[in-house]
């Protein structure tokens, strides 16, 4: 029973409604989807990393059978279509703008990286699109690439568009310096440290599709695509590609196969998709097969950077520094300028009173795929070079790390960090606390002894994270460059029966929101269940929507539903009160009945519904038929979910294998509403984490920028014996400013893991730093590098 | 490019149909058959969204001609739960939340089906071992493997 006593509401962990049609292959995914007289797209993608196009000859590929037609970047500036836009305007130091290059949906004359779009055959079938592709003959004039984040900006670079000096998109910075420098001079130590956060590739388990659709007989476009938020590419496939206007395009995110992200964004070729099924009269589908999805999906992290953190005699932070190189690929993509500064430089302070932070940030362009947004953004690179500095001043200077962090919790709320955030709530002591105790800590030094008898090495390592989510506040997301509010909307509908269609405008792809949105309607309207249906994914269904990425389905999603549903009530009361003759502010709403205070009047909440819509006797200018609301809901702060992470691995010295031989979570997500599914997600985020901390590295050959891992028998993903069962709990500081007190799960895995597992592999090996992945091969370098005798060094 | 006739059992019911000689398995049940329960999550057979069973053994049935499968008996996703019921593997992915998205959840549960039936009562670290060949994005495993150990129970009894 949950607190409220309603089994099906907020705590319980029922079951997912959606489960059923996934585990019998009735899931309804774009690729899924097939439309009378469909032909197949197939893209022709650049070979090189950087070269002119200086020509294209597709009659061969226009001469085989079954093709349609072949579009290049000629035709669609013949059709005066607009690009691909980034919709985060960050500023530069200076105050002047980020370069945001042109980003054409077909390449007009450059090319840019390996996988960038130059053409696309349009055929009956999809071998025949494929085959035709083969046989279109592209000139190409080869020009040098700049593949390395770290060079990027060195003089004498090759530059990835001719009219942006050092390949620097923008120099921003956060924070303030004078302060920070100041606080350096009065240190007792200076911690520093230099770190990659390696570069990854999200690969959600369904690749990319999209089905455009166009009905001259109402001149409407269909578009169904694989989509985390399905409105907002709609606004920007009629606003800035100009497919059509927002009326007469209709774009559906069926069931969406994973996101991580990766699936927020607006690509080429689903805008090529719908603009292509007008000029060739016939629904043209295009499904991304795996080896198109390592080239072609935007990447993830992919940061250089140096950090310094001042500290006194007793171990308190005093000041950090960081400087980071921030690759943005060859072309902004939509959100990636905000997540290595606004999504980056804000979580510096992390659970930390360091009163001083500084940081600057360039972002590079390079001949890489496009970097966006993957599970964190931002945040699990801000909290892996904070958790890692703070590790290694643990180390430096003798103290457990538990201790030190300890010593510099925030614990005073609302906190005002020195990085623009302001923390509404937390309590970092009892996260820590209750991690230590579920991860046997005191102990440690026992079963590392017991290792080490048997030849292996034992570390453990530390991540206090916290993180803002709950993307976002309009005002301050405006404030800092945000092209968008980032509100939600949801509208409840009540049918005459007494059964309710909720709306939303987040997307589910995973996270089991037709189970978590139908709990909040249950508890809160007191509807069972199964007389609710949760409604997303469709332009034409649902009104409006931000979709979903950031966390911020349950805190601003969930919040608009409750919005809504507040507003279902108050009519409901209205009606009530006019049947019962009663006055307004004598009705009472508790468990889906109405009552009028102090007497035995009642009606049910599906007796008000059907009464809504048989309203024979309403006074229509007090009262309308009808039980449907919607509601905008504007969070008024992000929320900051937080926790500590413990990891604890073994070694094997003489192969450089390393186990995780326990990991322990322990986060504050607030009030949860359904505790099955918040730990699914903290499993598969922290899965993912693991991933980047010990298997996952994407590599592009530094020469010719060709990408090295692209397959699943080059980049490592973690498979089931590659990780552990983990050890979950939850500490509860409520949000204090959403109506449910929640916060957000999705992301804090990725965020808190990484660098819990690197200080457990640097602390059973005895060094300080490593960069991610952890291989074997790595750590057995690591452990070789520690044995050689000094005057070898 | 010229087609040929196949024909085999699905899910217990006698098909045939036409289809290129180079169709792979996978898209003679989505593409031919509209049985799209079974997914494709990559194209170097690693990924395991595919699995099928022929003749009783899982498949990654992007591994694998259409041709070849001629005379074969196929079960995919759809032909799983008997008369409505769920199967126990399929009852215990639900009951233990061993799913998320759901795109690689048919080749999870019918590799996990195969599994059991080759190891009755598999203990964690056999069935880790076990599904190396699926590769699943959202859950982490942790509730995957619960849930096949439970479902494999579930088929004992």
């Amino acid at each position: 029973m949950t607190a409220t006593g309603n089994a099906e509401g907020f705590g319980a962990s029922v079951k997912r409604k959606e489960d059923q049609r996934f585990l019998t292959g009735k899931g309804n995914y774009t690729d899924d989807i097939n439309r009378r007289g469909q032909s197949y797209a197939h893209f022709v993608r650049s070979p090189h990393a950087h070269a002119r196009i200086r020509g294209i000859d597709a009659s061969a590929a226009l001469a085989m059978p079954g093709v349609l037609t072949v579009l290049t970047g000629q035709d669609v500036a013949a059709d005066k279509l607009g690009g691909l836009i980034c919709g985060w305007t960050i500023h530069s130091k200076d105050g002047s703008p980020m370069k945001a290059p042109a980003h054409p949906i077909l390449a007009l004359d450059e090319v840019r990286f390996v996988g960038d779009h130059v053409a696309v055959v349009i055929a009956e079938t999809a071998s025949q699109a494929k085959d035709a592709a083969e046989a279109v003959a592209v000139d190409y004039d080869v020009l040098p690439a700049v593949v390395s984040t770290a060079d990027a900006a060195k003089p004498g670079s090759p530059l990835v568009h001719a009219d942006v000096p050092s390949n620097l998109c923008y120099q921003w910075e956060l924070g303030d310096k004078a302060a920070t420098e100041a606080a350096f001079k009065n240190a007792a130590h200076i911690v520093s440290l230099d770190l990659v956060n390696n570069r990854l590739i999200p690969n959600p388990m369904e690749p990319r599709a999209a089905v455009g659709d166009y009905d001259s007989g109402t001149g409407t476009f269909t578009l169904f695509t694989t989509s985390q938020n399905p409105h907002l590419a709609r606004l920007v496939l009629s606003a800035f590609v100009g497919i059509a206007p927002e009326h007469k395009l209709r774009v559906v995110a069926p069931d969406v196969g994973g996101g991580f992200g990766s699936k927020i964004f607006i690509y080429s070729e689903e805008a090529v998709c719908v603009w292509a099924a007008k000029k060739v009269d016939r629904p043209v589908k295009w499904t991304s097969d795996r080896s198109e999805a390592f080239l072609s999906d935007a990447h993830g992290r992919d940061h250089v950077s140096h950090a310094e953190l001042a500290v006194d005699a007793e171990g308190r932070f005093l000041g950090l520094h960081v400087r980071t190189t921030a690759a943005m690929g060859a072309y902004l993509h939509t959100f990636s300028a905000a997540v290595p500064t606004y999504l980056y430089g804000t979580l510096l302070a992390g659970q930390y009173t360091t009163p001083a932070i500084y940081v600057e940030v360039d972002a590079v362009f390079t001949n890489t795929a496009p970097v966006d947004a993957y599970r964190g953004a931002g945040r699990p690179e801000a909290t892996y070079l904070l958790e890692r500095i703070v590790e290694c001043a643990a180390r430096d200077l003798g103290k457990d790390p538990a201790e030190l962090r300890r010593l510099n919790f925030i614990r005073k709320f609302p906190y005002a960090t020195p990085v623009a955030l302001e923390y509404d709530v937390g309590d970092f002591d009892a996260s820590m606390d209750r991690a230590l105790e579920l991860a046997e800590y005191s102990t440690f030094p026992a079963r590392k002894a017991e290792a080490a008898r048997r030849g292996k090495l034992r570390g453990i390592g530390f991540s206090a994270y916290i993180e803002a989510c709950g993307l976002a506040p309009s005002r301050v997301a405006g404030a800092l460059g945000a092209g968008v509010g980032l509100f939600e909307s949801a509208q409840v509908r009540f049918n005459p029966t007494g059964n309710v269609q909720v709306f939303t405008g987040c997307h589910s792809h995973g996270q089991g929101h037709e189970t978590t949105y139908a709990q909040l309607v249950s508890e809160h309207l007191g509807v069972s269940l199964d007389n609710i249906e949760i409604i997303h994914g469709d332009t034409a269904q649902v009104q409006y929507g931000l979709g979903t990425y950031g966390s911020r389905s349950g805190s601003v999603g969930g919040s608009a539903i409750i919005k809504a549903a507040d507003k279902i009530i108050a009519k409901g009361r209205k009606i009530v009160a006019y049947r019962m003759e009663a006055s307004v502010d004598d009705i009472e709403f508790k468990a889906g009945v109405f009552k009028v205070a102090g007497t035995d009047k009642q009606m049910t909440i599906a007796e008000v519904a059907f009464n809504a819509y048989v309203p024979h006797n309403y006074p229509l200018e007090e009262l309308e038929p009808g039980l449907d609301e919607n509601a905008f809901y504007d969070p008024q702060n992000f929320t900051f979910p937080s926790g500590t992470h413990i990891c604890e691995v073994e070694i094997d010295p003489e192969t450089g294998v390393t186990q995780i031989v326990k990991f322990t979570a322990v986060d504050d997500f607030g009030r949860i509403i359904n505790p099955m599914i918040v730990h699914g997600q903290v499993h598969g985020g922290i899965a993912q984490g693991i991933g980047q901390a010990m298997l996952e590295g994407c590599h592009y050959d530094e020469e010719t920028g060709q990408l090295i891992t692209g397959s699943f028998m080059d980049y490592c993903m973690p498979r089931a014996d590659d990780l552990p069962n983990f050890t979950i709990d939850a500490t509860e500081t409520a949000c204090t400013h959403n109506p449910i007190g929640v916060k957000g799960c999705g992301e804090a895995g990725a965020i808190g893991s990484p660098p819990a597992v690197i200080n457990a592999v640097t602390d059973a090996i005895g060094i300080r730093h490593m960069d991610m992945p952890a291989t074997p091969e790595r750590v057995w370098r690591a452990i070789q590098s520690t044995r050689l005798p000094r005057a070898a060094e | 490019m010229s087609s040929i006739t196949i024909s085999m059992s699905v899910n217990g019911k006698a098909v045939t149909a036409a289809a290129e000689p180079r169709t792979l398995l996978v898209e003679f049940l989505r593409e031919t058959l509209k049985l799209t329960g079974t997914h494709v999550g990559c194209d170097t057979s690693q990924c395991g969204a595919c699995v099928v069973h022929v003749d009783g053994k899982s498949v990654k049935s992007c591994t694998m001609l259409a041709a070849t499968a001629e005379g074969a008996a196929i079960t995919t996703i759809e032909g799983l739960a008997k008369d409505g019921e769920l199967h126990p593997m399929q009852a215990a992915f639900r009951e233990h939340h061993g799913l998320q998205c759901g795109f690689c959840t048919p080749g999870m549960v019918m590799s996990a089906v195969d599994l059991v039936s080759r190891h009755p009562n598999p203990d964690e670290h056999t069935v880790r071992e076990q599904l190396e060949g699926n590769i699943c994005r959202c859950t982490g495993y942790h509730n995957i493997v619960k849930a096949v150990i439970a479902g494999a129970a579930a088929m004992r009894s």
